[in-house]
Protein backbone atom coordinates (compact mmCIF):
# COMPACT_ATOMS: atom_id res chain seq x y z
CA UNK A 1 0.00 0.00 0.00
CA UNK A 2 1.47 3.33 -1.05
CA UNK A 3 1.12 6.15 1.43
CA UNK A 4 -0.19 9.31 -0.21
CA UNK A 5 2.08 12.33 -0.26
CA UNK A 6 -0.27 14.85 1.19
CA UNK A 7 1.90 17.60 2.58
CA UNK A 8 1.37 21.15 1.40
CA UNK A 9 4.62 20.98 -0.49
CA UNK A 10 5.82 18.11 -2.66
CA UNK A 11 9.49 18.04 -3.61
CA UNK A 12 10.30 15.84 -6.58
CA UNK A 13 13.68 14.90 -8.04
CA UNK A 14 14.20 13.17 -11.36
CA UNK A 15 17.60 11.92 -12.43
CA UNK A 16 19.15 9.91 -15.23
CA UNK A 17 21.27 10.34 -18.36
CA UNK A 18 21.18 13.30 -20.73
CA UNK A 19 18.93 12.32 -23.64
CA UNK A 20 16.39 10.37 -21.57
CA UNK A 21 14.05 13.34 -21.47
CA UNK A 22 14.61 14.11 -17.79
CA UNK A 23 14.01 17.86 -18.20
CA UNK A 24 10.88 17.30 -20.31
CA UNK A 25 9.53 14.88 -17.69
CA UNK A 26 10.12 17.50 -15.01
CA UNK A 27 8.57 20.24 -17.12
CA UNK A 28 5.43 18.13 -17.50
CA UNK A 29 5.15 17.80 -13.71
CA UNK A 30 5.62 21.57 -13.40
CA UNK A 31 2.73 22.12 -15.83
CA UNK A 32 0.62 19.65 -13.83
CA UNK A 33 1.19 21.96 -10.86
CA UNK A 34 0.40 25.04 -12.97
CA UNK A 35 -2.88 23.48 -14.14
CA UNK A 36 -3.81 22.85 -10.52
CA UNK A 37 -3.11 26.50 -9.66
CA UNK A 38 -0.13 25.65 -7.45
CA UNK A 39 3.18 27.46 -7.02
CA UNK A 40 5.84 25.56 -8.92
CA UNK A 41 9.57 25.67 -9.51
CA UNK A 42 11.66 23.73 -12.06
CA UNK A 43 15.36 23.67 -11.34
CA UNK A 44 17.62 21.79 -13.77
CA UNK A 45 21.21 20.81 -13.56
CA UNK A 46 22.75 22.62 -16.49
CA UNK A 47 25.91 22.64 -18.51
CA UNK A 48 27.97 19.83 -20.00
CA UNK A 49 25.45 17.28 -18.66
CA UNK A 50 23.18 18.18 -21.56
CA UNK A 51 25.62 16.48 -23.88
CA UNK A 52 25.14 12.98 -22.47
CA UNK A 53 26.35 12.97 -18.86
CA UNK A 54 24.20 12.95 -15.74
CA UNK A 55 20.98 14.93 -15.97
CA UNK A 56 18.75 15.86 -13.08
CA UNK A 57 15.91 18.23 -12.39
CA UNK A 58 14.06 19.22 -9.23
CA UNK A 59 10.40 20.22 -9.23
CA UNK A 60 8.60 21.72 -6.24
CA UNK A 61 4.80 21.89 -6.13
CA UNK A 62 3.35 23.92 -3.29
CA UNK A 63 0.24 25.80 -2.28
CA UNK A 64 2.50 28.37 -0.63
CA UNK A 65 5.50 30.51 -1.56
CA UNK A 66 8.39 28.23 -2.56
CA UNK A 67 11.62 28.88 -0.69
CA UNK A 68 14.48 26.67 -1.76
CA UNK A 69 13.99 25.45 -5.35
CA UNK A 70 16.87 22.97 -5.06
CA UNK A 71 15.55 19.51 -4.24
CA UNK A 72 18.20 17.95 -2.01
CA UNK A 73 15.90 15.63 -0.05
CA UNK A 74 13.00 14.63 -2.27
CA UNK A 75 9.58 13.36 -1.19
CA UNK A 76 9.45 11.59 -4.55
CA UNK A 77 12.55 10.48 -6.40
CA UNK A 78 12.66 8.92 -9.85
CA UNK A 79 15.85 7.10 -10.84
CA UNK A 80 16.36 6.41 -14.52
CA UNK A 81 19.89 5.06 -14.30
CA UNK A 82 22.18 3.34 -11.81
CA UNK A 83 24.50 6.27 -10.96
CA UNK A 84 21.55 8.47 -9.96
CA UNK A 85 19.98 5.60 -8.00
CA UNK A 86 23.24 5.27 -6.05
CA UNK A 87 23.64 9.04 -5.61
CA UNK A 88 20.17 9.76 -4.23
CA UNK A 89 18.94 6.50 -2.67
CA UNK A 90 19.91 7.74 0.78
CA UNK A 91 18.61 11.28 0.32
CA UNK A 92 14.92 10.43 -0.12
CA UNK A 93 12.93 11.75 2.86
CA UNK A 94 11.83 9.05 5.31
CA UNK A 95 8.31 8.07 4.32
CA UNK A 96 8.97 9.17 0.75
CA UNK A 97 8.78 7.22 -2.48
CA UNK A 98 11.39 6.10 -4.97
CA UNK A 99 10.40 5.12 -8.49
CA UNK A 100 12.96 3.08 -10.36
CA UNK A 101 13.14 2.16 -14.04
CA UNK A 102 13.70 -1.51 -13.28
CA UNK A 103 14.66 -2.35 -16.84
CA UNK A 104 17.80 -0.22 -16.36
CA UNK A 105 18.42 -0.68 -12.63
CA UNK A 106 18.53 -4.14 -11.13
CA UNK A 107 20.00 -3.11 -7.76
CA UNK A 108 17.75 -3.50 -4.71
CA UNK A 109 17.16 -0.52 -2.45
CA UNK A 110 18.42 -1.17 1.07
CA UNK A 111 16.12 1.31 2.80
CA UNK A 112 13.11 0.15 4.77
CA UNK A 113 11.70 3.61 5.61
CA UNK A 114 10.70 4.54 2.05
CA UNK A 115 8.42 3.00 -0.56
CA UNK A 116 10.23 1.70 -3.61
CA UNK A 117 8.37 0.96 -6.84
CA UNK A 118 10.09 -0.63 -9.80
CA UNK A 119 8.57 -0.04 -13.23
CA UNK A 120 10.28 -1.54 -16.30
CA UNK A 121 9.60 1.67 -18.20
CA UNK A 122 12.25 1.36 -20.91
CA UNK A 123 11.13 -2.19 -21.72
CA UNK A 124 7.43 -1.21 -21.62
CA UNK A 125 8.10 1.68 -23.98
CA UNK A 126 9.73 -0.65 -26.50
CA UNK A 127 6.92 -3.22 -26.25
CA UNK A 128 4.24 -0.61 -26.87
CA UNK A 129 5.98 1.12 -29.76
CA UNK A 130 6.77 4.13 -27.60
CA UNK A 131 10.55 4.09 -27.88
CA UNK A 132 12.09 7.10 -26.14
CA UNK A 133 9.03 7.65 -23.95
CA UNK A 134 10.15 5.70 -20.88
CA UNK A 135 10.37 9.10 -19.21
CA UNK A 136 6.65 9.71 -19.62
CA UNK A 137 5.78 6.22 -18.38
CA UNK A 138 7.71 7.12 -15.22
CA UNK A 139 5.86 10.46 -15.17
CA UNK A 140 2.55 8.56 -15.14
CA UNK A 141 3.81 6.59 -12.15
CA UNK A 142 4.70 9.82 -10.31
CA UNK A 143 1.22 11.24 -11.02
CA UNK A 144 -0.26 8.35 -9.03
CA UNK A 145 1.34 9.89 -5.93
CA UNK A 146 -0.07 13.40 -6.40
CA UNK A 147 -3.50 14.18 -4.96
CA UNK A 148 -6.51 15.01 -7.14
CA UNK A 149 -5.10 14.75 -10.64
CA UNK A 150 -8.00 14.64 -13.09
CA UNK A 151 -7.83 13.46 -16.69
CA UNK A 152 -8.43 17.08 -17.71
CA UNK A 153 -5.33 18.23 -15.83
CA UNK A 154 -3.27 15.37 -17.31
CA UNK A 155 -4.24 16.39 -20.84
CA UNK A 156 -4.06 20.14 -20.40
CA UNK A 157 -0.58 19.94 -18.88
CA UNK A 158 0.59 17.78 -21.77
CA UNK A 159 -0.71 20.30 -24.29
CA UNK A 160 1.31 23.03 -22.55
CA UNK A 161 4.44 20.90 -22.29
CA UNK A 162 4.67 19.80 -25.92
CA UNK A 163 5.88 22.60 -28.16
CA UNK A 164 3.68 23.55 -31.11
CA UNK A 165 6.13 22.15 -33.67
CA UNK A 166 6.00 18.68 -32.09
CA UNK A 167 2.29 18.42 -31.39
CA UNK A 168 1.99 15.15 -33.32
CA UNK A 169 3.76 13.63 -30.30
CA UNK A 170 0.77 14.35 -28.07
CA UNK A 171 -1.06 11.02 -28.50
CA UNK A 172 1.99 8.85 -27.82
CA UNK A 173 2.97 10.90 -24.77
CA UNK A 174 -0.55 10.51 -23.39
CA UNK A 175 -0.36 6.74 -24.01
CA UNK A 176 2.91 6.57 -22.10
CA UNK A 177 1.50 8.49 -19.14
CA UNK A 178 -1.54 6.19 -19.05
CA UNK A 179 0.74 3.12 -19.04
CA UNK A 180 2.69 4.52 -16.10
CA UNK A 181 -0.47 5.33 -14.15
CA UNK A 182 -1.82 1.83 -14.78
CA UNK A 183 1.45 0.22 -13.68
CA UNK A 184 1.01 1.44 -10.10
CA UNK B 1 -5.11 39.48 -14.81
CA UNK B 2 -3.25 37.80 -17.62
CA UNK B 3 -2.26 34.17 -17.85
CA UNK B 4 0.52 32.60 -15.77
CA UNK B 5 3.26 31.31 -18.01
CA UNK B 6 6.09 28.95 -17.13
CA UNK B 7 9.35 30.55 -18.20
CA UNK B 8 13.09 30.55 -17.46
CA UNK B 9 14.51 33.48 -15.51
CA UNK B 10 16.81 34.41 -18.40
CA UNK B 11 13.87 34.56 -20.80
CA UNK B 12 11.81 36.57 -18.31
CA UNK B 13 14.50 39.28 -18.35
CA UNK B 14 14.41 39.36 -22.16
CA UNK B 15 10.61 39.67 -22.20
CA UNK B 16 10.75 42.45 -19.61
CA UNK B 17 13.27 44.39 -21.67
CA UNK B 18 11.01 44.16 -24.71
CA UNK B 19 7.99 45.26 -22.66
CA UNK B 20 10.05 48.22 -21.44
CA UNK B 21 10.67 49.45 -24.97
CA UNK B 22 14.21 48.08 -25.32
CA UNK B 23 14.79 47.42 -29.01
CA UNK B 24 18.58 47.32 -28.99
CA UNK B 25 20.44 44.37 -27.49
CA UNK B 26 24.15 43.68 -27.80
CA UNK B 27 25.59 40.47 -26.48
CA UNK B 28 28.22 37.80 -26.57
CA UNK B 29 27.58 34.16 -25.59
CA UNK B 30 28.44 32.81 -22.16
CA UNK B 31 26.82 30.20 -19.90
CA UNK B 32 24.60 30.53 -17.84
CA UNK B 33 22.97 33.54 -19.53
CA UNK B 34 22.67 32.20 -23.10
CA UNK B 35 18.86 31.80 -23.07
CA UNK B 36 18.59 35.57 -22.60
CA UNK B 37 20.49 36.49 -25.75
CA UNK B 38 18.88 33.59 -27.66
CA UNK B 39 15.43 34.87 -26.73
CA UNK B 40 16.35 38.39 -27.86
CA UNK B 41 17.69 37.04 -31.16
CA UNK B 42 14.34 35.37 -31.84
CA UNK B 43 12.12 38.23 -30.69
CA UNK B 44 13.81 41.52 -31.59
CA UNK B 45 14.04 41.16 -35.40
CA UNK B 46 10.29 40.42 -35.53
CA UNK B 47 9.38 43.70 -33.81
CA UNK B 48 11.76 45.99 -35.68
CA UNK B 49 14.49 45.80 -33.07
CA UNK B 50 18.21 45.24 -33.37
CA UNK B 51 19.78 42.09 -31.97
CA UNK B 52 23.49 42.10 -32.49
CA UNK B 53 25.98 39.50 -31.41
CA UNK B 54 29.17 41.50 -31.05
CA UNK B 55 32.69 40.20 -31.62
CA UNK B 56 33.44 40.42 -27.90
CA UNK B 57 32.05 41.61 -24.57
CA UNK B 58 34.08 44.81 -24.89
CA UNK B 59 32.48 45.55 -28.24
CA UNK B 60 29.00 44.80 -26.87
CA UNK B 61 29.26 47.24 -23.95
CA UNK B 62 30.60 49.94 -26.27
CA UNK B 63 27.62 49.36 -28.60
CA UNK B 64 25.44 49.97 -25.55
CA UNK B 65 27.41 53.17 -24.97
CA UNK B 66 26.71 54.32 -28.53
CA UNK B 67 23.05 53.35 -28.56
CA UNK B 68 22.46 54.99 -25.19
CA UNK B 69 24.18 58.19 -26.35
CA UNK B 70 21.73 58.22 -29.26
CA UNK B 71 18.91 58.12 -26.73
CA UNK B 72 17.45 54.63 -27.09
CA UNK B 73 16.80 52.06 -24.40
CA UNK B 74 19.42 49.34 -24.69
CA UNK B 75 20.80 46.39 -22.79
CA UNK B 76 23.63 43.91 -22.67
CA UNK B 77 23.93 40.72 -20.66
CA UNK B 78 26.73 38.42 -19.66
CA UNK B 79 28.08 36.29 -16.85
CA UNK B 80 30.95 36.95 -14.46
CA UNK B 81 34.07 36.70 -16.69
CA UNK B 82 32.23 38.62 -19.41
CA UNK B 83 31.20 41.35 -16.96
CA UNK B 84 34.86 41.79 -16.01
CA UNK B 85 35.56 42.55 -19.67
CA UNK B 86 32.73 45.08 -19.72
CA UNK B 87 33.86 47.08 -16.70
CA UNK B 88 35.84 49.61 -18.73
CA UNK B 89 32.60 50.38 -20.57
CA UNK B 90 30.69 50.65 -17.28
CA UNK B 91 33.10 53.35 -16.14
CA UNK B 92 32.70 55.26 -19.43
CA UNK B 93 28.90 55.01 -19.25
CA UNK B 94 29.07 56.48 -15.73
CA UNK B 95 31.48 59.22 -16.84
CA UNK B 96 29.04 60.27 -19.55
CA UNK B 97 25.93 59.91 -17.40
CA UNK B 98 24.36 57.50 -19.87
CA UNK B 99 21.47 55.24 -18.85
CA UNK B 100 21.97 51.53 -19.49
CA UNK B 101 20.76 48.18 -18.24
CA UNK B 102 23.37 45.46 -17.73
CA UNK B 103 22.58 41.90 -16.65
CA UNK B 104 25.05 39.72 -14.73
CA UNK B 105 23.97 36.07 -14.43
CA UNK B 106 26.79 35.20 -12.03
CA UNK B 107 28.84 32.00 -12.12
CA UNK B 108 31.69 30.68 -9.99
CA UNK B 109 35.03 32.51 -10.07
CA UNK B 110 37.63 33.90 -10.07
CA UNK B 111 39.04 33.44 -13.55
CA UNK B 112 37.09 31.25 -15.93
CA UNK B 113 35.76 29.54 -12.79
CA UNK B 114 32.72 27.29 -13.21
CA UNK B 115 29.37 27.61 -14.94
CA UNK B 116 27.40 26.97 -11.76
CA UNK B 117 25.69 29.73 -9.71
CA UNK B 118 27.65 32.13 -7.52
CA UNK B 119 27.35 35.53 -5.84
CA UNK B 120 31.04 36.33 -5.83
CA UNK B 121 30.69 39.43 -8.05
CA UNK B 122 29.06 41.40 -5.23
CA UNK B 123 32.02 43.71 -4.65
CA UNK B 124 32.45 44.24 -8.38
CA UNK B 125 28.79 45.25 -8.69
CA UNK B 126 28.31 47.42 -5.61
CA UNK B 127 31.76 48.90 -5.03
CA UNK B 128 32.73 49.74 -8.60
CA UNK B 129 34.75 47.31 -10.67
CA UNK B 130 35.73 49.88 -13.24
CA UNK B 131 37.98 52.86 -12.55
CA UNK B 132 36.97 56.19 -11.11
CA UNK B 133 34.30 57.23 -8.63
CA UNK B 134 30.99 55.85 -9.76
CA UNK B 135 27.99 53.84 -8.67
CA UNK B 136 25.41 51.65 -10.32
CA UNK B 137 21.98 50.85 -8.97
CA UNK B 138 22.11 47.09 -8.40
CA UNK B 139 18.89 45.06 -8.15
CA UNK B 140 18.93 41.49 -6.88
CA UNK B 141 15.78 39.55 -7.87
CA UNK B 142 14.99 36.25 -6.14
CA UNK B 143 12.27 34.78 -8.36
CA UNK B 144 11.44 34.54 -12.05
CA UNK B 145 8.60 37.01 -11.48
CA UNK B 146 11.11 39.49 -10.08
CA UNK B 147 13.54 38.87 -12.93
CA UNK B 148 10.74 40.40 -15.00
CA UNK B 149 9.60 43.19 -12.68
CA UNK B 150 13.13 44.26 -11.68
CA UNK B 151 14.19 44.51 -15.32
CA UNK B 152 11.20 46.77 -16.08
CA UNK B 153 12.10 48.88 -13.06
CA UNK B 154 15.76 48.96 -14.14
CA UNK B 155 14.94 50.74 -17.41
CA UNK B 156 12.89 53.37 -15.58
CA UNK B 157 15.54 53.97 -12.92
CA UNK B 158 18.30 54.18 -15.54
CA UNK B 159 16.44 56.91 -17.41
CA UNK B 160 15.35 58.73 -14.26
CA UNK B 161 18.84 59.01 -12.78
CA UNK B 162 20.90 58.67 -15.98
CA UNK B 163 23.03 55.83 -14.73
CA UNK B 164 23.62 52.14 -15.27
CA UNK B 165 21.31 49.74 -13.51
CA UNK B 166 22.62 46.23 -13.07
CA UNK B 167 20.51 43.16 -12.46
CA UNK B 168 22.75 41.04 -10.23
CA UNK B 169 21.48 37.51 -10.52
CA UNK B 170 22.97 34.04 -10.91
CA UNK B 171 22.81 30.75 -12.78
CA UNK B 172 20.15 29.49 -10.40
CA UNK B 173 17.58 32.12 -11.24
CA UNK B 174 18.63 32.34 -14.87
CA UNK B 175 18.15 28.63 -15.51
CA UNK B 176 15.13 27.86 -13.37
CA UNK B 177 11.54 28.03 -14.54
CA UNK B 178 8.71 29.44 -12.47
CA UNK B 179 5.29 30.83 -13.28
CA UNK B 180 5.29 34.47 -14.28
CA UNK B 181 2.36 36.82 -14.70
CA UNK B 182 2.66 39.85 -16.89
CA UNK B 183 0.35 42.45 -15.38
CA UNK B 184 -1.30 44.77 -17.86
CA UNK B 185 -0.07 48.32 -17.43
CA UNK B 186 3.37 47.17 -16.41
CA UNK B 187 4.73 48.42 -19.71
CA UNK B 188 7.14 51.23 -18.98
CA UNK B 189 7.71 54.30 -21.12
CA UNK B 190 10.78 55.17 -23.11
CA UNK B 191 10.92 58.93 -22.71
CA UNK B 192 12.43 61.49 -25.08
CA UNK B 193 15.89 62.47 -23.91
CA UNK B 194 16.88 66.13 -24.27
CA UNK B 195 20.57 65.29 -24.00
CA UNK B 196 20.74 62.53 -26.63
CA UNK B 197 23.06 63.11 -29.59
CA UNK B 198 21.92 62.97 -33.24
CA UNK B 199 22.41 64.88 -36.48
CA UNK B 200 19.34 67.11 -36.33
CA UNK B 201 19.37 67.62 -32.60
CA UNK B 202 21.89 70.47 -32.62
CA UNK B 203 25.13 70.59 -30.67
CA UNK B 204 25.04 67.99 -27.93
CA UNK B 205 28.12 66.21 -26.67
CA UNK B 206 28.57 62.91 -24.86
CA UNK B 207 32.08 62.75 -23.46
CA UNK B 208 33.92 61.69 -20.34
CA UNK B 209 37.19 63.56 -20.97
CA UNK B 210 37.83 66.73 -18.96
CA UNK B 211 41.17 68.44 -19.45
CA UNK B 212 40.56 70.88 -16.59
CA UNK B 213 40.59 69.12 -13.20
CA UNK B 214 38.23 71.69 -11.71
CA UNK B 215 35.62 70.85 -14.36
CA UNK B 216 36.04 67.14 -13.75
CA UNK B 217 35.69 67.64 -10.01
CA UNK B 218 32.48 69.59 -10.60
CA UNK B 219 31.03 66.82 -12.77
CA UNK B 220 31.90 64.24 -10.09
CA UNK B 221 30.27 66.32 -7.37
CA UNK B 222 27.12 66.81 -9.43
CA UNK B 223 26.96 63.09 -10.14
CA UNK B 224 27.28 62.28 -6.45
CA UNK B 225 24.37 64.62 -5.70
CA UNK B 226 22.30 62.27 -7.84
CA UNK B 227 23.75 59.21 -6.09
CA UNK B 228 22.71 60.82 -2.80
CA UNK B 229 19.15 61.09 -4.08
CA UNK B 230 19.27 57.42 -5.08
CA UNK B 231 20.52 56.45 -1.60
CA UNK B 232 17.67 58.40 -0.01
CA UNK B 233 14.85 57.24 -2.28
CA UNK B 234 15.62 53.83 -3.72
CA UNK B 235 16.81 51.32 -1.07
CA UNK B 236 14.49 48.33 -1.02
CA UNK B 237 14.38 45.36 1.29
CA UNK B 238 12.06 42.50 2.16
CA UNK B 239 11.57 41.02 5.60
CA UNK B 240 10.36 37.54 6.50
CA UNK B 241 9.59 36.84 10.18
CA UNK B 242 11.70 39.93 10.79
CA UNK B 243 9.75 42.09 13.24
CA UNK B 244 10.59 40.15 16.41
CA UNK B 245 13.70 38.34 15.11
CA UNK B 246 16.57 37.86 17.53
CA UNK B 247 18.78 36.27 14.91
CA UNK B 248 18.62 38.07 11.58
CA UNK B 249 19.92 36.40 8.44
CA UNK B 250 20.95 38.74 5.63
CA UNK B 251 20.69 37.09 2.22
CA UNK B 252 19.94 38.30 -1.30
CA UNK B 253 18.91 36.66 -4.57
CA UNK B 254 18.84 32.86 -4.73
CA UNK B 255 20.39 32.54 -1.26
CA UNK B 256 17.42 34.39 0.24
CA UNK B 257 15.15 31.64 -1.12
CA UNK B 258 17.19 28.92 0.58
CA UNK B 259 17.35 30.99 3.78
CA UNK B 260 13.56 31.11 3.96
CA UNK B 261 13.50 27.34 4.58
CA UNK B 262 16.16 27.68 7.29
CA UNK B 263 14.08 30.39 9.01
CA UNK B 264 11.01 28.13 8.99
CA UNK B 265 13.05 25.32 10.53
CA UNK B 266 14.50 27.62 13.22
CA UNK B 267 11.06 29.02 14.10
CA UNK B 268 9.64 25.49 14.39
CA UNK B 269 12.35 24.79 16.97
CA UNK B 270 11.60 27.94 18.94
CA UNK B 271 14.50 30.07 17.70
CA UNK B 272 13.33 33.56 16.78
CA UNK B 273 15.07 33.89 13.44
CA UNK B 274 14.14 36.20 10.58
CA UNK B 275 15.28 37.10 7.08
CA UNK B 276 16.33 40.57 5.99
CA UNK B 277 16.77 40.47 2.25
CA UNK B 278 18.36 43.41 0.44
CA UNK B 279 16.36 43.79 -2.78
CA UNK B 280 18.66 46.62 -3.85
CA UNK B 281 22.24 45.74 -2.93
CA UNK B 282 23.23 49.26 -3.96
CA UNK B 283 21.83 51.35 -2.47
CA UNK B 284 22.16 48.96 0.47
CA UNK B 285 19.09 49.11 2.76
CA UNK B 286 21.10 50.50 5.68
CA UNK B 287 18.13 51.86 7.62
CA UNK B 288 16.40 48.47 7.63
CA UNK B 289 19.55 46.89 9.06
CA UNK B 290 20.00 49.60 11.69
CA UNK B 291 16.40 49.06 12.73
CA UNK B 292 16.82 45.28 12.87
CA UNK B 293 19.89 45.71 15.07
CA UNK B 294 17.60 47.18 17.72
CA UNK B 295 15.93 43.81 18.33
CA UNK B 296 18.47 41.36 16.89
CA UNK B 297 21.12 39.85 19.14
CA UNK B 298 23.20 38.60 16.22
CA UNK B 299 23.30 38.55 12.43
CA UNK B 300 24.26 35.94 9.85
CA UNK B 301 25.34 36.90 6.33
CA UNK B 302 24.42 34.01 4.02
CA UNK B 303 26.05 34.40 0.63
CA UNK B 304 27.60 32.41 -2.20
CA UNK B 305 30.88 34.31 -1.76
CA UNK B 306 33.73 34.31 0.76
CA UNK B 307 32.28 37.16 2.83
CA UNK B 308 31.52 40.19 0.66
CA UNK B 309 28.04 41.40 1.63
CA UNK B 310 28.96 40.77 5.28
CA UNK B 311 31.03 43.98 5.17
CA UNK B 312 27.97 46.02 4.21
CA UNK B 313 25.96 44.34 6.98
CA UNK B 314 28.64 45.19 9.56
CA UNK B 315 28.84 48.76 8.28
CA UNK B 316 25.06 49.21 8.29
CA UNK B 317 24.76 48.06 11.91
CA UNK B 318 28.00 49.82 12.88
CA UNK B 319 29.34 46.50 14.23
CA UNK B 320 26.97 46.74 17.18
CA UNK B 321 26.14 43.01 16.98
CA UNK B 322 28.16 39.93 16.03
CA UNK B 323 27.83 39.00 12.35
CA UNK B 324 28.61 35.42 11.30
CA UNK B 325 29.43 34.34 7.77
CA UNK B 326 27.64 31.39 6.19
CA UNK B 327 28.96 30.71 2.72
CA UNK B 328 29.45 28.28 -0.13
CA UNK B 329 31.49 29.20 -3.19
CA UNK B 330 32.78 28.01 -6.54
CA UNK B 331 29.34 27.13 -7.89
CA UNK B 332 28.16 25.31 -4.76
CA UNK B 333 25.01 26.52 -3.00
CA UNK B 334 24.29 26.32 0.73
CA UNK B 335 21.63 23.89 1.89
CA UNK B 336 18.99 25.12 4.35
CA UNK B 337 20.62 22.93 7.05
CA UNK B 338 23.89 24.87 6.79
CA UNK B 339 22.11 28.19 7.24
CA UNK B 340 20.03 26.71 10.07
CA UNK B 341 23.24 25.60 11.81
CA UNK B 342 24.67 29.11 11.38
CA UNK B 343 21.53 30.52 13.03
CA UNK B 344 22.07 28.22 16.05
CA UNK B 345 25.74 29.21 16.16
CA UNK B 346 24.82 32.91 16.07
CA UNK B 347 22.31 32.30 18.86
CA UNK B 348 25.13 30.81 20.98
CA UNK B 349 27.59 33.60 20.23
CA UNK B 350 25.01 36.23 21.14
CA UNK B 351 24.46 34.57 24.51
CA UNK B 352 28.13 34.86 25.47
Amino acid sequence: MIKEVNTLETRILIAGFGGQGILFFAKYLAYIGMEKGLQVSWMPSYGPEMRGGAAQCGVVLSDNVIGNPVVGEPDIFTAMNLPSFAAFENRVKPGGTMFVDSSLISKECSRKDITVRGIPATQMAEEHGLKGLANMIMAGAVLSKLPDISQDVIEAAMRETIPERKKEMFANNMKAVALGLAAI
Amino acid sequence: MSKRILIKGNEAIAEAAIASGCRHFFGYPITPQNELAAHMSRRLPKIGGCYLQAESEVAAINMVYGASAAGVRCMTSSSSPGISLKTEGLSYLAGCDLPAVVINVQRGGPGLGSIQPSQADYFQAVKGGGHGDYRMIVLAPNSVQEMYSHTCKAFDLADQYRLTVMILTDGFLGQMMEPMTVESGQLTVDSEKDWAVGGKRGKRIVNSLFLKPADLEKSNLERFERYKLVEESEPLHEGYMLDDAEIVVAAYGATSRITRNAIDEARSQGVKAGLLRPVTVWPFPKKAFAKAAEHARAFVSAEMSMGQMIEDVELAIRCRRPVLLCSRVGGMAPEPKQIFDAILQADKEAAR
